[in-house]
């Protein structure tokens, strides 16, 4: 047994050194965004200094950083309900009515995500500036719905599976129609594993860099397109982009950590619960 | 980091009340498969229409020109090069992400102290969005002049190393195994915690070391898992863009141009529409084999 205690001990601490590794970027991140410019490039490193918020202050205060930090909430939330929207009906039918083609439905659903985004990014490019929609927070809720589409209904089917038939059934049997069952039953019934579903949603349109960078300018850029494209002039800029980024990736790390487990199903297709 | 598939039981039972015909499911069902009927075709076919065309949006007209694009695409050294990186950071970030999330995985399923908080910590990074990551590792840690490594090799006496200069591949690499690695380490993670804990008791009792217990129980739980663990990130991995775009645009050179950034620079660098088209069917017939071959593999090992 007292063998036992001592390899613990030591895969205890095993363990927190991993994950402090894996951490360490972050955390240095947020330390250099409490930093002035001088003190962030500062060689050896600085561990003790006084903190300022300036970089913070400095990093808001561009109007770019606000109008794409606006762009990131809208693009998100937007692309993220319109998904919900589409995608709860489709598992509905798909979880509680299942045919013969459910199985390939589903299948097929998933197939669509394997297309990579590269590949057509020339029609997508020149078919949203035919259309007038290049560089509009429009044409990014539309293409970031699309995206998540398979996968928020995968998420919402594997919920709804978990939900007795029988509940929907007496439903049925009194006279309650498709529309009144999904409102009055199925919504409250899922309620937690909708709101993962939406929180799943939302990490990745937020995360989401490719569409951004390659279909945005100066008006409907989120976050993940800021970032990237000043990285090159501001590089010298140590502490602000720090703050900056420290800004963007906060909600997520929040959003992520509160629902890990659940968005595993989401992120596998729930082959993996 | 969403580009990914796995495959999952659809149980075809019909349960109780789940069998009824009478609702009629199309109305319900038509808004998402049209959409996505659409999404996945129409852009595909656009693609390959350009793909013979010789188009060049710095020179239109557009002009027919018969399968020379492709013709050019495979005898172009540069593609080959793509392909062998893509290829470099495909398995370099899966063979990371592999070991250490295993690693790291079964370090976390241990019972210890703020254990809840461990994980948090170890699992963040795949939250942080490519572009910001790659600017922690560009500037704040692999930075020759002011960055955190340096000054550690300069502590131990070496010289700081320009690392995107000297090994941008590795590099990049890096950048994403930071990111990878704690998603195989959430997915393996949750595996685990199925595990039926029964069974590891049992075999404790019965003189198991842990060893043993690890090699025949433990592992073998993972291996489904692990295999749908290849499968997402490999495919995402091929469309891997952002951390390139923000750290070395490909370079130097063409030393960390993958498929995908090759497309994305014949196309919005070169404006090039024909070739990148061209090259962007052969990533998705590619991708398409891949992805066909991972799915029959993790199959396999569900039926196993």
């Amino acid at each position: 047994m007292k063998q036992s205690a001592l390899s613990q001990i030591i895969f205890g601490i095993l363990a927190w050194i991993a994950a402090l590794v894996m951490f360490f970027p972050i955390l240095w991140m947020i330390v250099t965004a409490f930093k002035t410019e001088g003190q962030a490039i500062a060689i050896p490193p600085l561990i003790l200094f006084t903190p300022t918020i300036q970089s913070f202050l400095d990093a808001t205060a561009n109007a770019g950083y606000l109008l794409f930090a606006m762009n990131s909430v809208i693009v998100s939330v937007g692309s993220t309900v319109l998904a919900i929207a589409i995608a709860f009906p489709a598992a509905y039918a798909l979880a509680f009515f299942p045919t013969q083609r459910t199985e390939f439905t589903l299948m097929w659903m998933l197939s669509t995500k394997m297309l990579p985004a590269v590949g057509v990014l020339m029609p997508i490019y020149l078919g949203m500036k035919t259309i007038g929609l290049q560089d509009t927070r429009i044409g990014l809720v539309g293409l970031d719905t699309l995206m998540n589409l398979p996968i928020v209904v995968w998420m919402l089917y594997s919920f709804f599976k978990e939900i007795p038939g029988e509940i929907l059934e007496a439903a049925r049997v009194d006279g309650i129609g498709p529309r009144q069952q999904m409102w009055h039953l199925l919504l409250p019934l899922s309620g937690p594993g909708i709101a993962s579903t939406a929180l799943l949603s939302v990490i990745l349109s937020w995360n989401e860099a490719f569409w951004s960078i390659n279909v945005t300018a100066s008006h409907a850029g989120t976050l993940a397109a800021y970032i990237a494209r000043f990285s090159a002039p501001e590089g010298l800029f140590w502490a602000k982009l720090s703050a900056a980024s420290v800004l963007a990736v906060a909600p997520i790390l929040v959003f992520g950590s509160l629902t890990q487990r659940r968005l595993v199903r989401g992120l596998t297709f729930g082959a993996v619960k | 980091m969403d580009q990914g598939v796995a495959v999952t039981n659809i149980s075809t039972e019909v349960r109780s009340g789940r069998g009824a015909r009478q609702v009629n499911t199309l109305p319900l069902l038509l808004p998402a498969v049209i959409l996505l009927l659409l999404w996945s075709i129409l852009p595909l076919l656009r693609t390959i229409f350009y793909s013979f065309e010789n188009y060049n949006l710095m020179t239109p007209p557009a002009v027919f020109n018969g399968g020379l694009n492709y013709r050019y695409l495979f005898t172009d050294i540069s593609t080959w090069v793509a392909i062998k990186n893509s290829v470099v950071l495909v398995l370099g970030v899966l063979a990371a992400s592999i070991v250490f999330g295993t690693l790291i995985a079964l370090l976390l399923n241990n019972d210890f102290p703020g254990r809840n908080i461990a994980r948090l910590l170890a699992i963040a990074p795949f939250f942080v969005m490519s572009p910001v990551a790659a600017l922690i590792w560009k500037n704040l840690l692999l930075d020759p002049v002011s960055g955190l490594f340096g000054w550690f090799m300069t502590l131990l006496g070496l010289h700081p190393i320009a690392w995107f200069s000297t090994a941008p591949m590795l590099s990049v690499v890096i950048i994403y195994s930071w990111r990878w690695i704690p998603f195989a380490t959430l997915i393996l993670l949750t595996a685990l915690q199925s595990l039926d804990t029964d069974q590891l008791e049992a075999a404790r009792m019965d003189g198991a070391k842990g060893l043993a217990r690890l090699r025949y129980i433990v592992l073998p739980h993972l291996l489904r898992p692990i295999s749908i663990v290849i499968m997402l990130e490999s495919i995402f991995l091929l469309s891997a863009f952002a951390v390139i775009y923000t750290t070395t645009n490909g370079g130097p050179g063409d030393a960390t141009t993958t498929l995908t950034y090759l497309i994305f620079i014949k196309a919005l660098n070169d404006f090039s529409i024909g070739s990148a088209s061209a090259a962007g069917v052969f990533a998705i017939v590619l991708a398409n084999v891949l992805a066909m071959f991972l799915i029959r593999a993790v199959s396999r090992n569900l039926q196993a």
